[in-house]
């Protein structure tokens, strides 16, 4: 009688363990915004999508092969989570899962997403692939711990997933689909930079070289603006590549301007919420921006 | 200062989409200047409900409000005039690059009375021209019935353009908590009648 009580509790005890533990792995918000990237950069293509099995192929390989490299980062990253005020709490510098159990989940994630994405396109595949290898193996195994320029390798994997969802769409590595990612890529920055002036200290007990660190908030604060002005560019190149209608151009132009705005008065008078504010315009930015280009296939 | 709640930050977002919306679909039959002025009008509009989100009412203290809150108006109402006064378009443009220009310079360089006084003239003037212009010309029948809404609109914008200048001045009509209480609702209003104008012309 216990027994078979206790096997109808054990899907609500799985779902709670997943919840509260594994879901948090995953940095939901931040999957979510490079997922609509590379869904942003399927659609572009005015297929338009395909019917329902690729949509569901490009979603659920994106959403896979990009969690599990969050999670196979937050794994090896556990040690300097553990000294961060703002990451200590997370479900493996805190014991609440054992660093096996999350290699493991990353790597079965991981190799879901790149299989998946091989189905669906060898060229495909491979750029999922390089994206998740420059995260993991790039950018959080050889680089985050010994410079500050490690952003641009994060960058660089930012932007495979909207590149990924071009070239599904094309067939090919076209000249929008490497604005797209040259836009992500510089949007990195002002995403990163901003965060790593915000929790400034805590990455300085963590001994992870930062822009603020190694060089000065000054030059960070120059270095958002630039790469923010740029990131606009190559998404206008892309928009006309793409060739976005008037409303929506306008429409992007008139985010734009909000985000170089932003960037502008940070440098100009910087202050701990103006800086909160450009972090998260930042992401507001690209997602919007993505809809917008998602939206032109409609 | 007055926190931002949750029902504060979901009208802003609407006011925030509308926005969007109207910036997205333009305002068809209008020349490429009234576009523009339309375009920044509501995309001023947009990113400022939009920092409001994210940045909560302490964004009001920031000096730009005043130049924020004075764009909207005169670049909606310079689209209007130019649309529908041809006559006196190229006078309303002069009067709309000097009373944008008087404004910063005022701010910046004279004692608050003067301030004031170039921010109620030219909030003045601009909220009016969107508030008659658009209600003679559904009168006359020159636009639609529903182009009246943007008259509300005007009214709407007036008010809370007034409201925040003054506070910015340090003369406020109404206390801090009062008109933040308001803003959001009046800027969701206000954008709800210049889209259903619009769209109604």
């Amino acid at each position: 009688m216990k027994t078979a009580e206790h096997l109808m509790r054990l899907p609500v005890h799985l779902f709670h363990e997943f919840r509260e533990n594994y879901w948090p792995l995953l940095k939901s918000l931040q999957t979510a915004l490079l997922l609509a990237t590379g869904l942003a950069g399927f659609m572009s293509a005015r297929c338009p999508i395909l019917g329902w099995q690729v949509m569901l192929g490009v979603t659920g390989s994106l959403f896979f092969a990009i969690s599990g490299s969050t999670v196979l980062n937050m794994w090896y990253d556990r040690d300097i989570d553990a000294l961060m005020q703002r990451t200590c709490w997370r479900p493996l510098p805190s014991g609440k899962i054992s660093p096996r159990a999350g290699l493991i989940f990353g790597l079965i994630l991981s190799a879901i997403g790149i299989t998946w994405a091989y189905q669906l396109s060898r060229l495909y595949g491979t750029i999922v692939f390089a994206g998740l290898f420059c995260d993991v193996v790039i950018y959080t195994l050889w680089l985050k711990r010994r410079t500050a320029w490690s952003i641009v390798w994060g960058g660089i994997a930012g932007g495979m997933p909207v590149l990924a969802g071009r070239a599904l769409a094309t067939g090919q590595i076209d000249w929008v689909g490497i604005a797209l990612c040259l836009a992500v890529l510089f949007w990195i920055p002002t995403h990163i930079l901003t965060f790593s002036m915000r929790n400034y200290q805590d990455y300085l007990a963590a001994g992870i070289p930062t822009f603020p660190s190694t060089y000065s908030f000054k030059f960070t604060q120059w270095t958002i603006a630039f790469s923010s002005i740029i990131a606009a560019l190559m998404l206008g190149v892309a928009a006309y590549g793409i060739g976005l209608t008037w409303g929506y151009l306008r429409l992007m132009a008139v985010l734009t301007g909000g985000l170089i705005f932003l960037a502008g008065a940070s440098l100009l008078n910087p202050s701990d919420k103006l800086n909160f504010g450009l972090f998260k315009y930042a992401s507001l930015y690209m997602l919007s921006v993505m809809l917008i280009l998602a939206a032109e296939a409609f | 200062m007055k926190p931002i709640s949750t029902t504060d930050r979901i009208l802003l977002l609407l006011a925030a989409l509308l926005s969007a919306f109207q910036v997205a679909v333009g305002v068809d039959g209008s020349g490429t200047l009234p576009i523009l002025c339309y375009t920044i009008a509501f995309g001023v509009l947009l990113v400022a409900c939009l920092l409001l989100i994210i940045l909560g009412f302490e964004i009001l203290d920031s000096s730009l409000v005043v130049i924020v809150s004075t764009i909207i108006p005169l670049s909606l109402s310079l689209g209007l005039v130019w649309e529908y006064l041809g006559n006196i378009s190229w006078y309303y443009l002069a009067f709309t690059l000097l009373g944008f220009l008087a404004v910063i310079l005022t701010r910046r360089f004279t004692s608050g009375r003067v301030a004031v006084i170039v921010i109620a003239a030219v909030h003045g003037i601009a909220g009016l021209a969107i508030f008659l212009l658009p209600i003679l010309l559904s009168m006359q029948g020159i636009t639609n019935p529903g182009f009246i809404f943007v008259g509300i609109g005007g009214a709407l914008i007036g008010i809370g353009g007034l409201l925040l200048s003054f506070l910015k001045t340090g003369r406020p009509i109404l206390s801090l908590n009062t008109i933040l209480s308001l803003l959001p609702g009046l800027l969701l209003l206000m954008t709800t009648a210049f889209v259903v104008g619009f769209v109604l012309r």
